[in-house]
């Protein structure tokens, strides 16, 4: 599979595919078309990682985003989801190899993963893979079992089918 | 995966296809409620609540907890949290921050082309 979509030329939204690679593993893929080293710099730039780590879609907030891009450095991203408690996401920068690769560990529990971003210029476009490689095949499945893992979509998506409901049943 | 998932999805459908039983679930999304609350609500007898509960329960959509003399029912959202959808709520959330960072990137791209006379800024 090709998720670059480079036999389009009209500038079409890019594609973005998850999937479990194995037992421990996610694979999510993005064509930018841009450098590797401006794609490499939204990652790096907390100022410029926090226009876009929280969409408006998602109906979270961030409410606080720190990150010392540099081997041994932290990172805290603090999200708010109406009125329940805000949700922490931390941990520590492993690898930092300017506009190529990025690796960092997620702390906020003991089945957080190692996250490995890559970023591979190619004729001005700039594939990313994200690698996230999970301590076990339990800590995964408790991972997409799991609703304490930081998914508020899936409550928004459930509010959404509820809403759904209570229309057809209003109906009936 | 796929057969478990089909299985599910078979179940699921066929729990939401009583309006009863999606009028527990809309109940349920408000509060969690005992199976004699649930029976009153819904003039029914507590056989007929538990039936319906039942198939709920089985295609994930709820679980029950007995404490006491009393089995409380609350959303269970196995049903919509398999491994297929909770993939695919994954990639909507990366799609979602990665449309942003294509606003970002092109934003960069700009302010490294001063001389291009469409710039914003």
């Amino acid at each position: 599979m090709n998720p670059t979509g480079e036999s389009n030329p009209a500038p079409m939204k890019n594609r973005t595919t998850v999937e479990r690679k194995s037992e421990r593993e996610l694979v999510v893929t993005r064509t930018f078309n841009g450098p590797a080293r401006l794609v490499f710099e939204a990652w790096t730039k907390p100022e410029l990682l926090k226009r876009w780590w929280a969409p408006k879609s998602t109906g979270v907030s961030l409410l606080s985003c720190e990150a010392d891009v540099r081997v041994g450095g932290r990172y805290r991203l603090e999200f708010g989801h109406g009125a329940s408690k805000p949700m922490a996401f931390f941990g520590r920068y492993i690898e930092v190899t300017p506009h190529s690769r990025l690796v960092w560990t997620n702390d906020e529990s003991d089945d957080g993963a190692i996250t490995t971003v890559t970023f591979e210029e190619n004729d001005g476009k700039t594939l990313l893979v994200m690698h996230e490689l999970y301590p076990s095949t339990e800590a995964l499945d408790r991972a997409i079992a799991g609703m304490e893992g930081g998914m508020p979509e899936t409550f928004e998506q459930l509010d959404e089918l509820l809403i759904t409901l209570g229309a057809s049943m209003g109906r009936s | 995966m796929v057969q478990y998932t089909k299985a599910r999805l078979d179940a699921s459908f066929a729990a939401l296809s009583d309006p009863t039983r999606r009028g527990v679930l809309e109940q349920l999304g408000c509060a969690d409620a005992s199976i004699t609350d649930l029976a009153e609500k819904f003039h029914m007898t507590l056989t007929g609540m538990k039936k319906h509960v039942s198939v709920l329960e089985e295609a994930g959509l709820v679980t029950t907890e007995k404490v006491g003399r009393v089995r409380t029912c609350k959303l269970g959202l196995h049903g919509l949290g398999d491994e297929a959808a909770w993939i695919e709520r994954y990639r909507q959330l990366w799609d979602a921050r990665f449309d942003e960072l294509d606003n970002v990137v092109e934003e960069l791209k700009r302010k490294e082309q001063p001389g291009e006379p469409n710039r914003r800024e």
